[in-house]
């Protein structure tokens, strides 16, 4: 694995001739970017629009006048900072909770023998069909019941449970050599020893594809956050901005503006992680079981 | 790094006899395994098992949100249900928008992992260009889409010069929301995809090309074969998630069900039962005929997947 990885590099290093092939091939990827990337230039050019000018017939691409007076008043009438800082409490600890089970879960149930072990996986694998999408209005009273509606615990811990995220590690741990662990008991390491000492520096590709996912998947969840919080307060990004637009009316300057700040974040941890969540969707067997 | 420390650790154990290690893994605990499945069971007993149950439970009383004492209605639920013409057809636009997001995306998936995967310059900008998109909260995707098919002020009919009422009338809404979806949600098969092609082994190809295969004979008789676990695995994934359309619907038309109810997909449905109508007896009963639709589902394509297996042997 390390070496194949230090052969990509190199590989890229190396400047490679244009052949005609590839001038085509990189003119079609330029074409198909453009038509990726243009509804976010069109609200990027939006957001520096006056709110009159945005909704201007036909409509334009550049402003004729840039003002940032959409972002101005994004940070002034709404509670942005209150649902950034309530995005980032949850995601953080949703990925924290999930790494931290989803481990454990799938080592325990790749590497350990216990009683009911085949019986629990099983129902673990039927947990895949079970989402907030699924039973979400059994889950909100059940939610309701223990007194969390409204609560940070409310929006967290029901996300915790990914069994998706147990399947994709259990299979990863099932690839590890048992030697090697077995190498480590005969030197007197205990059970925990192992898992934190040999297993899980073993794992660290995978995890980190687990909680990259995770933190995306629960800084742009909308579904259960928007169940489970009235209080304006307590909202993440997603949902604040989805009740901008209820509220205000539509404002797309500032809709735009603030659907911007939303995604930033992600872009930003993509770009400094690509090669580590692709590399790491190809080392936990999501690519090749 | 890894690598090293690995054989280092392995090389003693191989020195051993295997009846030593048998004795070891009896001893040293790959037993006891339960503490480390522990906390997950707790969480998913709590907020997955449990909420099953309560739905089944609730499922034959007639409680509302409010918490009210609920009385056992036997079967009156699901027989309500098998009547309701709103769950049918929201059923049937959700299955209806699963059949045309799937195999879109899953084709636009492997195309747009081909070239990144080809073009030898900038690989990590194609990546992030087809990538962005997903990384986008579902409400702002649906929010740009919604604003982007604007019938007078949007870009969509500007630049394609085109007149048609995409959100207002019945017939192009579910197809605005398709075609947001699949701007949105394309970069996640397509990453699967990218990394599946990166772990195809190069000489494969190298000793296609010596025994004379173009192009076209690598594609079809490598590329497309060692493919195919990981198009199972996209497909799967985009049936469960299609299924559970509801974000993208409700931002896109204002947290209301369409034009003509044209785009209510089934999860809006029960939703608006059991948080609008208040009739948590009624959702819980639908959510769990939902719940035995995507299982079988799954079930279907493990089955599919066993036969196949054997049928490889």
């Amino acid at each position: 694995m390390t070496t194949d990885a230090a052969q990509i590099r190199i590989k890229s290093r190396t400047r490679k001739a244009w052949t005609p092939s590839q001038i085509v091939l990189t003119l079609l990827g330029v074409a198909v970017s453009a038509v990726f990337l243009a509804p976010l230039a069109w609200a990027l050019f939006t957001s520096l629009k006056s709110e009159t000018e945005a909704v201007e017939v036909p409509p334009h691409w550049l402003p004729k006048e840039w003002t940032g007076q959409a972002w101005k008043a994004l940070f002034e009438t709404g509670n942005i900072t209150d649902w950034f800082v309530n995005s980032l409490v949850v995601s953080v600890c949703v990925t924290s909770i999930v790494l931290t089970v989803s481990a454990l879960a799938g080592y325990g149930f790749a590497r350990t023998e216990f009683r009911g072990r085949n019986v629990l996986m099983g129902v673990v694998m039927a947990g895949l069909m079970v989402s907030p999408a699924v039973l979400g209005v059994p889950l909100f009273t059940t939610v309701q019941q223990m007194g969390m509606v409204d609560t940070y615990w409310g929006m967290i811990l029901p996300q915790c449970a990914p069994a998706a995220m147990v399947y994709i590690l259990y299979k990863f741990f099932q690839g590890i050599p048992k030697e090697l662990e077995e190498a480590a008991f005969i030197d007197g390491a205990g059970r925990w020893r192992v898992f934190f000492t040999v297993v899980v520096p073993l794992a660290r590709p995978s995890l980190a594809a687990v909680g990259i996912f995770t933190f995306i998947a629960s800084w742009n969840n909308f579904l259960w956050p928007y169940m489970v919080t009235n209080n304006p307060d307590l909202m993440t990004m997603p949902n604040g901005i989805a009740t901008v637009m209820n509220s205000y009316g539509i404002q797309w300057a500032q809709l735009m503006a603030g659907g911007l700040m939303a995604g930033l974040p992600l872009i930003v941890v993509f770009v400094f992680f690509q090669r580590q969540i692709v590399s790491g969707v190809a080392h936990t067997g999501l690519a090749g079981q | 790094m890894t690598t090293t420390s690995a054989e280092t650790v392995i090389a003693p154990a191989r020195a051993r006899t295997a009846a030593d290690s048998a004795t070891v893994r009896r001893k040293q605990g790959f037993q006891h395994g339960g503490w480390f499945v522990a906390p997950f069971l707790l969480l998913f007993v709590l907020f997955v098992t449990w909420p099953l149950l309560r739905g089944v439970y609730l499922s034959f009383t007639d409680a509302n949100i409010a918490g009210d004492t609920a009385s056992f209605i036997g079967l009156d639920n699901y027989r309500e249900a098998l009547h309701d013409s709103m769950m049918w057809d929201s059923l049937g636009r959700s299955a209806y928008f699963t059949l045309l997001v799937v195999p879109c995306i899953t084709v636009l998936a492997f195309l747009l992992a081909m070239l990144a995967h080809h073009i030898e310059r900038g690989k990590w900008l194609w990546r992030l260009c087809f990538f962005m998109p997903f990384l986008l909260p579902s409400t702002v995707a649906g929010n740009l889409w919604q604003w982007l098919f604007n019938s007078g002020t949007g870009m969509v009919n500007y630049v394609f010069g085109l007149d048609t009422p995409w959100l207002t009338d019945k017939s192009y809404a579910m197809l605005a929301i398709v075609i947001e979806t699949l701007w949105w949600t394309v970069g996640f098969a397509f990453l699967l995809y990218l990394a599946a092609l990166q772990g195809i082994p190069g000489h494969l190809y190298e000793a296609a090309k010596l025994d004379g295969a173009n192009a076209w004979h690598r594609m079809v008789h490598i590329t497309l074969p060692m493919l195919r676990n990981i198009t199972g695995l996209v497909v799967a994934l985009q049936i469960l998630a299609s299924l559970q359309l509801f974000d993208q619907s409700v931002v896109m038309m204002d947290f209301g069900p369409g034009p003509e109810n044209s785009t209510r997909s089934f999860v809006q449905y029960t939703l608006e039962e059991g948080f609008t109508s208040y009739r948590v007896g009624y959702a819980s009963a639908i959510s769990i005929i939902f719940f035995v639709i995507i299982a079988a589902v799954a079930l279907a394509r493990m089955w599919l997947l066993r036969n196949r297996e054997e049928g490889a042997r």
